[in-house]
């Protein structure tokens, strides 16, 4: 069994749903990004996705667009991101999801790429700008070095997408909330559960949800019908927020924490 | 020659869609309409008579006689500055909007350097009476005010984007990120062969009429194709355009010239096929100027409208296969053709245009006497008289 696969058979014991966090590698700085994924990870996070910054970020919104190039400002390297990840090994089994844009990781080489990320202890990609069509090269790598590919449905997606991402995804679906780029929202989108419900008729792998999710009432309302919620955004507001103050990790903790607790599935499921 | 691109949009390894899947559908939607109204005897009947009546189709082909007697050969210019908003732009952007229109769609969004491809889409806007919103790098809003006062007078919002480098490789950014939320009511008309398919594929149909124009023209007035056809390359629609009816007929040499800037070794520039590598952006694998990591460069040239990192797919492919040469000019370079052909011929030539003409200064010794030589002044030059002014250490304003 993969460690994403058990952290949710882990989680369904609990009857919790899984908090899937976001950061950005690098941002505001690779040690501090260091420091953070230690603090994600001793305050509930299940999951880390763990951002590649590229220089055009075309589905994000300002705050990763913004976090993105605070990231770049710092020599940036893939091999950084693998160290981050070698040194999460040291002390967590917490899956780890790298999550960027195609042309680094071309640029990369795929079949390099899959064999690092592996042995550095990843778990899984998801690449924003790789639709199922464009996949295969990147898919077949993935596959060689046990590694999941998460691919993205969205509220435009029809029955045809979905059954196509349906057939090449593993780890979990990501369904993006909003027709939208990401960005923390003030309100949750809506028919969420419908769409979870659509989406289940394709697949057996877990659902998550993220796009707009920023608050522990969101990850509430969304614990009810996904597997897991993916926060973003909202993190790296605090991160921001916190640049140069000496209480950027306890802030942290403070908010995933409360997003954790909201995890827990109340009644019968 | 297998007709390109494939089904999935690809030019051999190049194009494709490399786009999030909220777009995807969005991509198929517009693919099946434009597969469906291509040839579709009332959207083409439409079209024509609006290229005719509406743009100034067809353009000119004209023989620059000063220009050819002072070098021995044979020069025409194929002149798509005359056409209304004075560039080819608008071969496309009427394209598009009949196609928006078919499609439903309320409101039109665009991405723009220089302001050519914003003003041809605010243009089209106007005419059909759609709502339409240009984004715009800040940096370029502050460089090209006169374009972006035309846009407002044409009823179009421009919006400043100041992510990134603040240029046109991020106002397509800022394009892609408003489509990806309002898809469901927005037309996306893409200036250039570049972006996913069936944008490489379709703006190229919009452009090729050039082409075809040019293969008619040639044959009346000198009764055989020309030797050379010389166009600039910056994400390449005009290039494309023109190179296009005459990919099969390997007789005509053509000749795609991108941006030296300041010098390809010293940089920056824009010559994505000349010093770039194979790379994704703005939902298409091609030619990139980009550093080791995969982080976009930022491009650099006198001509906004060459100033972009990437290019079209087509292009890519073409370079590979050899059928199209590509090389590079610099800033200088392409400013002592522009002064030269405002001498010689009295055409005031667009800076990306002038690209092109500089490829004849560069090479005038290595052409047989008497060579045909076309070359698409693709635009006119009264947006650059202020770039120019500045390089000679004038004030205009």
């Amino acid at each position: 069994m993969t460690r994403i696969q058990e952290t949710f058979e882990h989680l369904k014991r609990k009857r919790q749903r899984a908090l899937i966090t976001y950061i950005t590698a690098g941002d505001p700085d690779p040690d501090t990004t260091g420091a953070l994924l230690r603090c994600l990870v001793d305050s509930g996070a299940d999951m880390i996705e763990l951002g590649i910054p590229f220089s055009d970020p075309m589905a994000d919104g300002p705050t990763i667009q913004a976090a993105s190039q605070r990231a770049l400002q710092h020599p940036f390297s893939m091999d950084r991101v693998f160290e981050l990840v070698r040194r999460m090994r040291t002390y967590c089994e917490t899956p780890v999801i790298l999550f960027g844009y195609y042309n680094p990781f071309l640029q990369y080489g795929l079949d390099r790429l899959c064999k690092d990320a592996q042995t550095a202890g990843a778990d899984a990609l998801l690449v924003v700008d790789l639709p199922p069509e464009e996949a295969g090269a990147l898919h077949q790598a993935a596959r060689c070095h046990q590694l999941d590919m998460i691919f993205l449905l969205a509220p435009t997606s029809t029955p045809a997408r979905m059954k196509l991402v349906a057939s090449m995804a593993s780890g979990f679906i990501y369904y993006v909330s909003v027709t939208g780029v990401t960005g923390a929202r003030d309100r949750l989108a809506e028919a969420m559960d419908k769409a979870c419900t659509r989406i289940r008729r394709y697949t057996d792998l877990p659902i998550g949800i993220g796009f707009g999710v920023s608050r522990p009432e969101h990850v509430r309302a969304i614990a009810q019908y996904a597997d897991a919620v993916i926060v973003g955004s909202a993190l790296i507001k605090i991160i921001e927020s916190r640049i140069g103050k000496t209480d950027m990790k306890n802030r942290v903790a403070q908010f995933v924490r409360s997003l954790k607790q909201a995890t827990q599935i109340n009644g019968t499921s | 020659m297998k007709k390109l691109p494939d089904a999935l949009g690809h030019f051999g390894d190049y194009g494709g869609r490399f786009v999030s899947e909220t777009l995807m559908p969005a991509l198929l939607e517009l693919e099946r309409a434009y597969m469906h109204y291509r040839n579709d005897p009332a959207f083409r009947r439409e079209l024509k008579l609006l290229l005719q009546e509406f743009v100034g189709r067809p353009t000119p082909l004209y023989f620059a006689k000063r220009m050819s007697q002072h070098y021995g050969l044979k020069i025409y210019l194929k002149r798509e500055d005359l056409n209304h908003t004075g560039a080819h732009k608008i071969n496309n952007t009427v394209g598009q909007i009949l196609l928006a229109l078919r499609m439903k769609k309320s409101r039109i969004i665009a991405e723009t350097g220089a302001g050519q491809h914003g003003v041809a889409t605010a243009t089209v806007a106007a005419r059909f009476g759609l709502q339409c919103d240009i984004f715009m790098g800040a940096e370029d809003v502050k460089r090209q005010a006169p374009n972006v006062f035309r846009m407002k007078l044409l009823g179009a919002r421009v919006i400043p984007v100041s992510s990134g480098s603040c240029t046109l490789k991020d106002a397509m950014n800022e394009a892609m990120r408003d489509w990806i939320t309002y898809v469901k009511t927005t037309f996306y008309i893409i200036g250039s062969v570049a972006g996913p398919h069936p944008y490489p594929m379709m703006v190229r149909d919009f452009q090729k009429i050039i082409g075809e124009e040019t293969k008619r023209q040639i044959l009346l007035r000198e009764g055989r194709l020309p030797d050379f056809i010389v166009a600039c390359v910056g994400g390449g629609s005009n290039a494309i355009g023109i190179f296009y009816p005459f990919l099969k007929t390997t007789s005509v040499q053509l000749i795609g010239v991108e941006a030296a800037g300041v010098g390809l070794r010293r940089g920056p520039h824009s010559a994505s096929l000349c010093a770039g590598k194979p790379g994704v952006l703005h939902g298409a694998k091609s030619y990139l100027l980009q550093d080791a990591a995969g982080q976009v460069s930022v491009a650099h040239s006198i001509a906004p409208g060459l100033d972009y990192p990437g290019v079209g797919p087509e292009h890519s492919f073409l370079k590979d296969t050899g059928r199209v040469i590509y090389t590079a000019v610099t800033d200088d370079e392409a400013l002592a053709a522009f002064n030269e052909l405002c001498q010689y011929e009295g055409i005031i030539p667009a800076l990306e245009s002038a690209h092109a003409l500089a490829y004849i200064k560069q090479n005038a010794r290595t052409f047989k006497k008497g060579s045909i030589i076309v070359v698409n002044l693709s635009g006119r030059g009264d947006k650059d008289i202020h770039i120019v002014a500045d390089k000679m250490g004038m004030n205009i304003t």
